[in-house]
């Protein structure tokens, strides 16, 4: 079985289409993030999350005002209140800003008023399942901590493959990865998935990952670069990124296997992992065929003709050939 | 032939292992799974607790300033007033220009850890040497963490976990598996638990001003003023607070204490006796003895719990008693005691709590979620690669039971990103097979025999899954410097994931091809 027969898409001529694309996502992800703001999970903006289990699980509604009715955390718009988990497990997620003098002595007092609250409001029997609260101080050095980690992570990256391949396509490959952070962000954005510990790890790991398919087709290139001397760069390329169009894709479709299932049935908390993992391979696979392959063309192509123009015009119509040989 | 054995009986071997460090069968009765659970699975409370350092720095100025000052009392040097500035900082003012060599003789005396700066009109400053800051800095964290794994070893939790993070590694962490008193845990590690025996001076009074009234209102510069709880003998029914005045240097500290237990009063009522060891018996008899008829106020993180006259001589023996102490109260003062004061307060930053059974939902939606991806993976493979698809799926199996083996040989932990690891592993483990299989097909396009081409794909191919594979590891690995617990559970999971799927993509992958067409004839190749 097979999903291409002999692709030969030229790539190349859509690297434009493909870079307008990515702008205006990147673009509309800014512009969420600058009008609305990042969504923040609670490791990062600090504040209070409790879980209740409830016998019978009350609305949303009547938690809300059980809670407003004693003015917990000053009460208002800022506070969260929604099902948690699947529709059988009957729990219910309250969170919390942070509000001020809550740290130190009374961390705890913001989670011990909402149990009261929904207590004295006599909305059935419930227990307290889970609480997490976090001081403002552990966000501000975990988002330094994450934003180096990823730094770390792409120059860790350009330099392997700069080792192993050439500089170009270090260069190459790191850009498409810095794309794909850009893009899951902005699609995080778009659906106000908050950045959690979690979405943190997937986006590291979307960065590992989305080289993969970069290094394929690298790869590839690199070999096709011996094989196909006279041709110019951007047919090799192109060569290339068709070959192993196939597995390209279906390497992307078994881990979005894996990672839509996580999202399905992965409980709650790894939701927003799951739907990084989900845009991240996408995004990566995308990038990895129309970025990385479009850069290291352009530099090398700018940096280095391969052949004299003349050799060029002489061996021009035996192109397709070439490229049949190796399909 | 030979070689091909080998190569059946090293992946055997393997995967015997890796299931025998997963379950093992001995010693009997089987323990069941030996993979350690993290926090967020079984259950418990995750803390994170900020040391305040300053509160250690202060201290030291405050006892080498009041050092200073009784040297300075001793050489009769008048008119010299003492103030403690910043943690790390300390003035005197008004040294008479006549005293002056006397005062700078008895601060040489006294201390070797300040700086002098001298200013105008006998005015000195005294500021800490930054190697002795940074000293007590990291001495107060060390021993805060010290402390607090003494007493979360007293409250007898099983597998705990504390450790130092933090950019200024100055906080803790502390991880308590299947607690149920959280509020209870967090007073016994939070609480200062300072005890001071010092020398009532005058009181108790009803209020500072009654208390100083002989004074003419003020505090004598070697005094302090500690409020307390009136005693049950001289209160009605409610609490009422009383002011001491008290002397500042103390005869006894905590850290002459060497053990404290739970224990009544003459009343009956509940209270913690402590004895002290050599150094302090010593101390506190010479103090005991000649101070007969006066009070001596035991003061508990700067309150006066109670404050006895002194009958005679007490060695190495003293009582902790206010009257309003419950059952539960002394037990746990009595544990803080023993496990030494806090060299600073501390403030929590975190709190992460869950619950039994919020955990074990996350363990079975995290199962039923690997079952979903592993179906959706194995169905995939065996339409889209036939025969070969299943050699795929079974190379997999192989990688799961060695991912799951090498975490419980490793004892690394199993927390709930690390399950998304484990889904993930087979996502992008069966990526190394795709990808070998595919150039296999291309080998095969290209008019090579079965044999050449399994060869070509399988070696071919090596090198490129070579570099994903550690281009993957590159990022886990900076995850894993990222993160805490739950994150670290995931690189820890992802990375072995990577490295076994290596293993088993490559060697046994091919080792199920060759035992399947060893000594056969074949013209065709499944896949």
């Amino acid at each position: 079985m097979q999903i291409f027969h002999n692709p030969n898409y030229d790539f190349l001529r859509w690297r434009w289409h493909a870079l307008i694309l990515s702008w205006i996502i990147i673009a509309a992800g800014i512009g969420v993030i600058a009008t609305r703001g990042l969504a923040l999970g609670v490791e990062f903006s600090g504040g209070t999350i409790v879980i209740l289990e409830f016998d019978t699980t009350p609305t949303i509604d009547q938690i809300r005002s059980a809670l407003d009715a004693q003015k917990v955390g000053g009460g208002g718009q800022n506070i969260v209140v929604q099902r948690y988990g699947s529709e059988t497990a009957r729990q219910v997620m309250v969170r919390l800003p942070h509000s001020g003098e809550e740290q130190g002595t009374s961390l705890t007092r913001t989670a011990d008023e909402v149990v009261k609250a929904v207590k004295d409001a006599n909305l059935g029997g419930f227990k307290q399942v889970g609480s997490q609260v976090v001081g403002p101080v552990v966000g501000r050095e975990l988002t330094q901590k994450g934003l180096w980690a990823t730094i770390f992570s792409l120059l860790g990256l350009l330099v392997y493959i700069g080792f192993r391949f050439r500089l170009s396509f270090g260069v190459g490959a790191v850009v498409a990865t810095f794309h794909d952070l850009l893009v899951t962000l902005a699609f995080l954005a778009f659906f106000r998935y908050d950045m959690s510990l979690n979405v943190i790890a997937a986006l590291l790991t979307v960065t590992g990952y989305s080289t993969n398919d970069t290094i394929v087709i690298f790869d590839r290139v690199r070999e096709n670069l011996r094989g196909m001397r006279r041709d110019a760069i951007g047919d090799v390329v192109n060569a290339s990124v068709n070959q192993t169009l196939g597995r390209t894709v279906i390497t992307a479709g078994t881990v979005l296997m894996s990672v839509i299932a996580l999202y399905l049935f992965g409980g709650e908390v790894l939701k927003g992992f799951a739907f990084t993992m989900i845009v991240g391979t996408i995004t990566g696979t995308y990038s990895s065929v129309f970025i990385a392959a479009a850069i290291v063309t352009f530099w090398r192509g700018k940096n280095a003709p391969r052949v004299p123009a003349a050799a060029a015009a002489d061996v021009a119509p035996k192109k397709k050939n070439g490229k049949r040989d190796r399909a | 032939m030979k070689n091909l054995r080998m190569r059946v009986l090293t992946s055997l071997v393997v995967l015997a292992a890796a299931a025998w460090f997963f379950y093992p069968l001995y010693p009997y009765p089987f323990e069941g799974v030996r993979l350690k659970l993290g926090l967020d699975l079984k259950g418990g409370v995750h803390l994170v607790l900020r040391v305040n350092t300053d509160d250690a720095l202060r201290l030291d100025t405050e006892t080498t300033m009041e050092q200073l000052r009784e040297a300075v009392d001793g050489k009769g040097i008048s008119g010299a007033v003492l103030s403690v500035v910043t943690p790390t900082q300390f003035k005197v003012e008004g040294v008479p220009q006549s005293q002056d060599g006397a005062f700078r003789e008895a601060a040489n005396e006294v201390q070797a850890s300040f700086n002098r700066e001298s200013g105008v009109a006998g005015t000195y400053t005294f500021s800490m040497k930054p190697n002795i800051i940074v000293q007590l800095r990291e001495d107060a964290v060390t021993q805060a963490r010290q402390t607090i794994e003494r007493r979360v070893n007293e409250l007898g939790v099983a597998e705990p976990v504390i450790a130092q993070t933090g950019a200024n590694n100055d906080q803790i962490i502390v991880e308590l598996p299947g607690i149920s008193d959280v509020a209870r845990a967090e007073e016994i590690i939070r609480s200062t638990a300072l005890l001071e025996l010092k020398m009532v001076e005058d009181g108790p009074g009803g209020t500072k001003e009654n208390l100083l009234q002989s004074r003419n209102g003020a505090i004598p510069n070697n005094m302090e003023v500690v409020p307390g709880a009136a005693d049950s003998s001289q209160r009605g029914d409610r609490a009422e607070t009383v002011f001491y005045l008290i002397r500042k240097v103390a005869v006894v500290t905590g850290r002459d204490l060497r053990n404290a237990k739970p224990t009544i009063d003459e009343n009956g009522r509940p209270a913690v006796s402590f004895s002290l060891n050599q150094d302090g018996a010593k101390k506190f008899g010479k103090a005991t003895g000649e101070n007969i008829g006066r009070r001596l106020a035991i003061i508990l993180d700067g309150r006066v719990q109670s404050a006895p006259v002194i009958e005679g001589r007490i060695s190495d023996e003293g009582r902790i008693s206010g009257g309003s102490f419950t059952q539960q109260e002394v037990q746990d003062l009595s544990l803080v005691l023993r496990s030494g004061a806090l060299p600073a307060s501390l403030t929590y930053l975190e709190k992460n709590t869950v619950g039994p059974t919020l955990g074990a939902d996350s363990i079975r939606s995290g199962i039923i979620a690997s079952a979903v991806g592993l179906i959706l993976i194995v169905v995939f493979m065996l339409v889209y690669y036939k025969l070969s698809g299943v050699n795929a799926v079974v190379a997999l199996g192989f990688n799961l039971a060695i991912l799951l083996g090498l975490m419980a040989y490793i004892g690394a932990t199993m927390t709930l990103p690390g399950i998304a690891g484990f889904v993930l592993t087979m996502g992008i483990g069966v990526d190394s097979n795709v990808l070998i299989f595919e150039r296999i097909k291309e080998e095969l396009a290209a008019q090579r025999g079965v044999r050449q081409a399994l060869d070509a794909g399988f070696s071919r191919v090596f090198l490129t899954l070579l570099d994903t594979h550690i281009a993957s590891l590159i990022s886990a690995a900076f995850l894993f410097q990222f993160g805490t617990g739950p994150i670290r559970g995931f690189a820890t999971t992802l990375s072995i994931g990577l490295l076994s799927n290596l293993f088993t993509s490559t060697f046994v992958s091919k080792t199920i091809f060759e035992l399947v067409l060893s000594g056969r004839k074949v013209q065709t190749l499944s896949i």
